[in-house]
């Protein structure tokens, strides 16, 4: 392999990363807070695809209109999500609002395949950000640059938000306990619907961009990204928003290296991210930057 | 300020409390003393909204007037201007003791005032201070009680409500968050104190209640109390 495509996937691989991490910080937020795996998160992602599809093509809003909103209707149907399936449950056992996240997630799957039809929709690219730029040999899409600098800005938001805000701080309290944190005056299900908001509009951010880098969108497009996503944020140690961008940019770099330097495997570069799930379960299963969260009782 | 009428708390099969009445004045320090499992932490934790399905009437006569406090819920207590500093502390161990503080203060918006109360705390815990930045969990139990109740005080309530501040401190520590409670009593805050540590509690309570199994048994002055034959014997080691 020559350095000029070893530079090209590297970006490749920043770009996928990236992706992955901000689903997968959904996916720990909420863990974090309810103990809860919202299934129905890679779902958010496939709306916030269509959303801009529909924003952009349908209302032919500029690009940058369309994703503001694409992220705020994906981020208030994840509050509603909440506040429909998961929050009558709250104190119901943990396995219940399982089994309503996996009914959700197939109610809002199978509502696209009628609403949007299971036609896979093509997405137009703005021409800038697939134009490739030639640097010496290498060619780079403008896209492998932009996509890895608007996560790592909308990471470092939320991070201002969990750790130097009020809401943040409540948000962070509640993941240990919920009973005293009321005590002190914090309105859980408001800190609640707000960690859904902060995580579905990530996975809408993540959706729009998946769809700028891979410009076919279908009701199904979240399952995969969404399970990778939820991998990533296990190895990176659940609970952790850190961990899950980290988490997710090592699964991006394991599935498009192993391809680029194994290409005869390539048909299983869906199967790497499973044989990494059972090795973290197996080896490590509080992730990489993890804390052991003890059973809450 | 605080009146109890005829408290039920029931979990599941278990009767904790059957029938207590109590009142807490304005302005004064109410204990509430028993044995582990008299029902002591059960009729606090009513008061403060964690139970559901309790009987009886609770009247907090505060900032709103006179109103009731039976099922509300927990967060709304702060507003109102009670405070409870939980049995076994429950400090947030990930948070530092300043975050610990300023979740404490949660229900309030004047930003400036809550630096000050902060300041507060600390000119009461100069401990606290020196540890400011440093994670809850890696807290002394002392320091951690310290935290507890400042934690408490900076909703700035009328009434604060302390479950077992003495629970597995040493003597000395012991004396030191009590002369701070009788300190901010002074200052004009309503105590109610539970505790199983009835001759601390006794010294520096102006009314005290004794449970036994969920029942009231005995009330009186805390200096009453303290010469009360019946309850050397059985609290204060003859």
């Amino acid at each position: 392999m020559t350095s000029a495509m070893f530079i090209q996937h590297f970006f490749n691989a920043l770009t996928l990363g990236s992706l992955y991490g901000l689903i997968a910080i959904g996916y720990t937020m909420v863990y974090g807070i309810l103990r809860l795996i919202n299934f129905a998160h890679g779902d958010i992602f496939m709306m916030g695809a269509y959303f801009i599809f529909f924003g952009t093509v349908s209302f032919f809003l500029p690009w940058g209109v369309a994703a503001v909103l694409a992220i705020a209707a994906a981020s208030l149907c994840g509050v509603i999500i909440d506040r429909i399936a998961y929050q009558p449950l709250r104190n119901a056992p943990r396995i219940s609002a399982l089994i309503s996240a996996i009914g959700v997630s197939f109610l809002i799957e199978n509502l696209a395949l009628v609403i949007f039809t299971g036609l896979p929709r093509p997405v137009v690219q703005p021409e800038w950000l697939v134009k490739p730029l030639a640097f010496g040999n290498v060619r780079i899409l403008p896209l492998g640059l932009v996509v890895p600098a608007i996560s790592f800005i909308l990471v470092a938001a939320l991070l201002w938000v969990v750790y130097r805000t009020k809401p943040g701080l409540a948000m962070r309290a509640i993941s240990k306990d919920i009973e005293t944190t009321r005590l002190l005056g914090v309105k859980v299900n408001k800190i609640i619907a707000f960690t859904f908001a902060l995580g579905s509009a990530l996975a809408a951010a993540s959706g729009i961009m998946w769809a700028l880098r891979y410009p076919q969108i279908h009701p199904f497009m979240g399952v995969l990204p969404g399970f990778k996503a939820f991998i990533a944020a296990v190895f990176g140690g659940i609970g952790s928003i850190q961990g899950a961008m980290v988490g997710g940019l090592i699964l991006g770099f394991i599935e498009i290296m192993l391809v680029a330097f194994f290409p005869e495997f390539s048909g299983y570069r869906d199967a790497y991210a499973f044989i990494l799930l059972i090795a973290i379960l197996l080896v490590k299963p509080t992730g990489l930057l993890g804390e052991k969260l003890e059973e809450k009782i | 300020m605080l009146e109890i009428t005829d408290l039920h708390v029931r979990y599941g099969g278990i009767h904790a409390v059957k029938g207590v009445t109590l009142s807490i004045p304005k302005g004064s320090i109410v204990t509430l003393i028993g044995a582990n499992g008299a029902g002591k932490s059960s009729a606090i934790r009513a008061v403060a909204g964690l139970v559901k399905g309790i009987e009886g009437e609770i009247i907090f006569n505060g900032r709103d007037g006179r109103t009731s406090l039976k099922g509300l819920p927990p967060e709304s207590m702060v507003r109102k201007g009670i405070a409870l500093s939980p049995e076994g502390r429950r400090i947030l161990p990930h948070l530092t003791v300043i975050e610990n503080l300023r979740l404490g203060a949660y229900s309030r918006n004047d930003a400036e005032r809550i630096e000050d109360d902060i300041e507060y705390v600390y000119s009461l815990f100069p401990r606290l201070k020196e540890r400011s930045w440093q994670k809850g969990g890696t807290l002394s139990g002392g320091e951690q009680q310290m935290l507890a109740v400042g934690r408490a005080l900076m909703s700035r309530p009328d009434l604060i409500m302390l479950d077992e501040p003495s629970l597995g401190l040493a003597p000395l520590l012991v004396r030191e968050i009590f002369e701070i409670i009788l300190q901010i009593n002074a200052e004009g805050k309503t105590v109610l104190l539970v505790e199983q540590n009835a001759f601390a509690a006794l010294k520096i309570a102006h009314y005290a209640y004794i449970l036994e199994v969920g029942r009231i048994v005995l009330q009186g002055s805390g200096q009453e109390l303290l010469t009360n034959p019946k309850v050397k014997a059985a609290y204060l080691g003859g």
